[in-house]
């Protein structure tokens, strides 16, 4: 399962390589919703800052859903996904590799979204440990759930408007949790931080079993 | 194969709907008029009589759908009418959803000055009403029955996760929402309050299991549409070429 992931995910990631998609369009995307928030709220110096964990992650959300459409669109063509599903690939082994280069490219972006809080809406990033681990477990688990949840609209007629309105409400413990854990890291909530990294590993954890044990049927059924 | 009455109804809906017509009468009456204003939230105590039995209902209503979707995922008992059953609970859950949050929204304007707070329950509730609207949209846009059927199946679990989260959220979480009344030792009201209620747990348990019934005959009538609609189309196409009309083909 592992060799077959690592086939995948590197696949995926060579095709990202090559196409661009994601530095040319995903990461610009994700910075003009970083200044509409600043629009948004008025360009409020003070608030901005309070915000921005929760408008991080919002940004992420956004752009994950864009990152698993992309994951499924590379699929559909040519009868991508025909040669796919024949491969003799283990169906576990694709879903690992499909988390795994949703997940590196979501990590790579959310470096380009630090900065860009950083630099926009003037936050100080502190507290790099809490930062980092929770920003790893919710990207695997933004990632796993996305693939899974992409997995099962791919076949539909609507695969467009469907995946955002099953995914985002799926998602909203994600969103929750890291944006939590963000605020403590940077000090704006007394609360500890690490407590909500709980909820992420298991959220991750229930979504990547999932996808684990029921890709091979989503995989015949779409 | 046999059909149940194409007409969609029976003896025991008709009892059934009748039933639940007049629970919910009893229900207005004792509610609105039998029963006295309470020490502390006046008349605003009547949104007792509905909004507890409705948003049990709504979790009725994902529970049968979850429990549905697990014996179809089950492979031993995998059958067309656990997924009927499943979409059943699905769709009068999610309309049960929509009645929980606006009553809830009303109860709230009245009892804490606010349509809406940022609760746990509530938000939940908001995001379980969400789901249930992306699982009978995910229904709706695949056409196989079989994928349909295991897409959905899957969703519903997690829906029912949810759902669990949802209610333990008052125990859970700090909210302002109030704890359970009725179902613990000794229950906090008495007399006509604890009877009314009652009587409305009873009467939107009855609604519930009527539109249950006729969700699930709606569901057989449109699968036995798909398959014979077809067939009774080209049957019906047959019939209009009518022999003096047939043009012979002249031999050579």
């Amino acid at each position: 399962m592992w060799r077959d992931a690592l086939v995948v995910a590197g696949k995926d990631l060579r095709v990202e390589g090559r196409s661009k998609v994601a530095l040319n369009q995903v990461v610009p995307y994700s910075l003009v919703v970083l200044l509409l928030f600043g629009f948004a709220f008025d360009q409020d110096q003070p608030l901005l800052v309070q915000a921005a964990p929760g408008l991080f992650w919002l940004a992420v959300l956004f752009s994950g859903l864009l990152a698993v459409q992309r994951t499924f669109s590379i699929e559909s063509a040519d009868g991508a996904a025909d040669s796919l599903r024949m491969s003799g690939l283990e169906p576990a082994g694709i879903f690992v590799g499909k988390v795994v280069a949703v997940a590196v490219q979501l990590l790579l972006l959310e470096v380009f979204l630090a900065v860009g809080i950083v630099v926009l809406f003037h936050s100080r990033l502190e507290g790099a440990g809490l930062l980092a681990a929770s920003a790893v477990l919710s990207t695997t688990g933004v990632a796993a759930a996305g693939v899974a949840y992409g997995a099962l609209s791919m076949g539909t007629r609507v695969r467009e408007t469907l995946l955002p309105l099953l995914l985002a409400p799926v998602l909203a413990p994600v969103v929750l949790a890291a944006t939590e854990a963000w605020r403590a890291a940077l000090g704006f909530s007394s609360g500890d931080g690490w407590r909500w990294l709980g909820l992420l590993a298991g959220f991750t954890a229930i979504y990547l079993a999932g996808g684990v044990l029921s890709f091979g049927a989503l995989m015949e059924e779409t | 194969m046999r059909y149940p009455q194409a007409s969609g109804s029976s003896r025991l809906t008709r009892v059934l709907g009748w039933s639940a017509l007049a629970a919910l009468a009893l229900n207005t009456w004792w509610g609105l008029w039998l029963s006295p204003p309470d020490v502390v939230q006046g008349q605003f105590v009547r949104m007792l009589y509905i909004h507890p039995a409705v948003a049990t209902m709504c979790y009725a209503g994902f529970g049968v759908c979850a429990l549905g979707s697990v014996a179809w995922l089950w492979p031993r008992l995998r059958s067309p009418r656990w997924d009927r059953l499943a979409v059943a609970g699905a769709e009068v859950g999610a309309v049960f959803c929509f009645a929980t949050l606006v009553t809830g929204s009303i109860w709230g304007r009245a009892s804490w000055g606010v349509w809406w707070t940022w609760d746990a329950r509530l938000t939940l509730t908001a995001i379980l009403f969400a789901l249930s609207l992306g699982y009978l949209a995910l229904r709706r846009s695949i056409d196989n029955p079989h994928s349909r059927a295991l897409a959905s199946s899957m969703v519903a679990v997690l829906m029912a996760l949810t759902v669990v989260v949802d209610h333990y959220a008052t125990v859970w979480f700090v909210t302002l929402h109030q704890n359970e009344t009725l179902f613990q030792p000794d229950p906090t009201i008495h007399g006509w309050q604890l009877a009314t209620m009652l009587v409305s747990f009873l009467a939107f348990g009855l609604v519930f299991a009527w539109m249950m019934v006729h969700r699930y005959r709606l569901e057989v009538l449109e699968e036995r549409y798909e398959r014979e609609g077809f067939t009774s189309a080209l049957e019906a196409r047959r019939s209009e070429a009518l022999p003096e009309r047939r043009v012979e083909v002249p031999a050579r």
